[in-house]
């Protein structure tokens, strides 16, 4: 018998007030797995990451990790978060701590590491991704390129099992999306499985394993990137690509 | 080549008009300023009753034999502010955690909080000296301090405390809801995301208001005089009502200022150092 996928997430539903945002999301990430969440702004990519990072309770359904069951109330949440790296649209970095601290603060206070070990691991991956010589410098006096590589770093430092990254270049400068696509690319040929929520199509193109169409809360269409993105069979698929800027490239 | 020439004469002029507009500015400043302090001083100096003011509460030689009293009395004051303030910023930073807090088990202490935040801001300061600074010693409990500094600096720190805790607790909630998903995101609890990632951005954040709340403390500590502890106001008072000459009481101001118009400018400095996020 096979491993089972490191994430799963089975029927999750969710609802703010009485708007359901999520109506039964099926989903599954293997190991060293790259799987592209597309869809329109609110459609529930981000409020589907936030769930599986037990950063919002869920309704119904249930997300898995490594076969297990997270989202029982009776599961340690903070153990669970441990196991996970999650990667905010607008970096989220901690303003009052330095580029390095920002990086360290997981290991020292999450995961017991020594202050040591957790500082020579987080300047080996700042160096790694291109941001040695920042180390004491605060996040504000940093490009927003910069600024969601360290908060990759940050998430990345901690060797989570998966990594979640929600719309990670939509807050960015065009000019500044390639330096965090490269800093992804790095991840996935590192192995890291990761669920990405994108707007980049053709990044996820490229990097993805599959493609999910995240349409009103609900999956319509999924499989490799060359099928959903080039010949989706949904018509809602179909509406989505055809409206977005980079679709002539694919 | 004549485009340039042009832009230098436009930059020339540009330049000649905007130190015509300084100068025009600072020269309206100054005669302003003689018009106005001028008027102000001749019209005190001018009034009938200014020599005896001027006697009653300008009077060097009582300045000269006051003072020493009236410092003496004020190194109570400091003494009292530093001890208040201190406790203030530890009873407040208690209150406005709890206040924020969320735990279940945590509701009765939520309720006491709010409900010590209402009472004491509600009261003023100085019937809560009265109160707490003749009350308590009149229960005649074992134990409790009767000792009138003691008492009045408790009821200045349970007035400070509920002004002070909800400066805390606006810094609290300003901090964006981004910061704790982040901090949990990392794998901390909620209480380490509070201690190393909440709480040291709202302390910088309300540094400036803190500061001003600060000033504030260290004028009302005058008010214990009122209790009968001998600190800078109440020396002040018993001089200038022995002697009938008021210049005792300038002295005290003297001293107070001495110390707010420091703090003052500390405030200032932070206010504007801070910027809009904190670092």
């Amino acid at each position: 018998m096979s491993a089972p996928p490191v994430l799963e997430i089975r029927g999750v539903t969710k609802a703010f007030g009485g708007r359901e945002v999520l109506h039964g999301v099926d989903l599954e990430v293997r190991e060293h797995q790259a799987v592209a969440l597309i869809g329109a702004s609110g459609s529930g990519k981000s409020t589907l990451l936030r769930c599986v990072d037990l950063l919002e309770d869920i309704d119904d359904g249930d997300v898995l990790l490594d076969g297990e069951v997270i989202t029982d109330p009776s599961v340690d949440t903070v153990a669970v978060r441990r196991r996970l790296g999650l990667v905010f649209q607008a970096y989220n970095l901690f303003p009052h701590l330095s580029v390095l601290d920002n990086v360290v603060l997981g290991g020292v206070r999450a995961h017991d590491l020594a202050r040591s070990e957790a500082e020579d691991r987080g300047r080996a991956l700042l160096e790694r991704f291109g941001l040695a010589g920042r180390e004491d410098d605060h996040p504000d006096e940093l490009s927003g390129g910069q600024q969601q590589r360290v908060a990759i770093v940050r998430a990345f430092a901690a060797y989570p099992r998966a990594m979640l990254l929600d719309e990670v270049t939509s807050a960015l400068d065009p000019e500044l999306v390639g330096e965090v696509l490269e800093a992804i690319r790095d991840l996935k040929s590192a192995g890291m499985t990761m669920l990405i929520a994108t707007h980049e199509m053709s990044f996820a193109r490229e990097v993805a394993d599959e493609v999910s169409f995240l349409h009103d809360g609900r999956i319509l269409e999924s499989g490799p990137p060359q099928r959903v993105l080039a010949s989706p069979q949904r018509p809602e698929t179909q509406r989505f690509l055809r409206r977005l800027p980079d679709a002539s490239r694919l | 080549m004549n485009a340039t020439a042009a832009a230098s004469d436009r930059r020339a002029a540009r330049e000649a008009a905007r130190l015509r507009r300084s100068r025009r500015g600072q020269a309206i400043a100054a005669i302003s300023s003689v018009i106005v302090l001028g008027g102000l001083a001749a019209l005190v100096l001018t009034s009938p009753g200014w020599p005896e003011v001027r006697e009653t509460f300008f009077s060097w030689e009582a300045f000269r034999d006051s003072f020493p009293g009236v410092l003496e009395g004020f190194w109570l004051d400091v003494k009292l502010f530093v001890i208040v303030e201190l406790v203030v910023l530890v009873l407040s930073l208690v209150v406005a955690l709890v206040r924020t807090s969320k735990a279940a088990a945590l509701f009765p202490l939520r309720l006491l909080a709010a409900a010590y935040c209402d009472i004491f801001r509600g009261i003023p300061t100085i019937l809560l000296v009265y109160l707490v600074g003749f009350g308590i010693p009149a229960l005649q409990l074992e134990g409790l301090p009767t000792d009138p500094v003691v008492l009045g600096g408790v009821a200045l720190a349970l007035s400070y405390g509920a002004y002070v805790a909800e400066v805390y607790r606006a810094g609290i909630v300003s901090i964006h809801r981004g910061q704790r998903d982040a901090a949990l995101a990392i794998g901390l609890t909620e209480g380490q995301a509070l201690r190393y990632v909440i709480l040291p951005q709202a302390v910088r954040r309300v540094g400036p208001p803190l500061l001003n709340d600060f000033i504030s403390l260290q004028k009302d500590v005058a008010l214990v005089s009122i209790l009968g502890p001998q600190e800078a106001f109440r020396i002040a008072q018993i001089d200038a009502s022995s002697t009938f000459n008021y210049t005792p009481l300038i002295a005290a101001a003297m001293l107070y200022l001495c110390v707010t118009v420091p703090l003052a400018r500390l405030v200032d400095r932070f206010g504007l150092g801070i910027g809009g996020v904190a670092r």
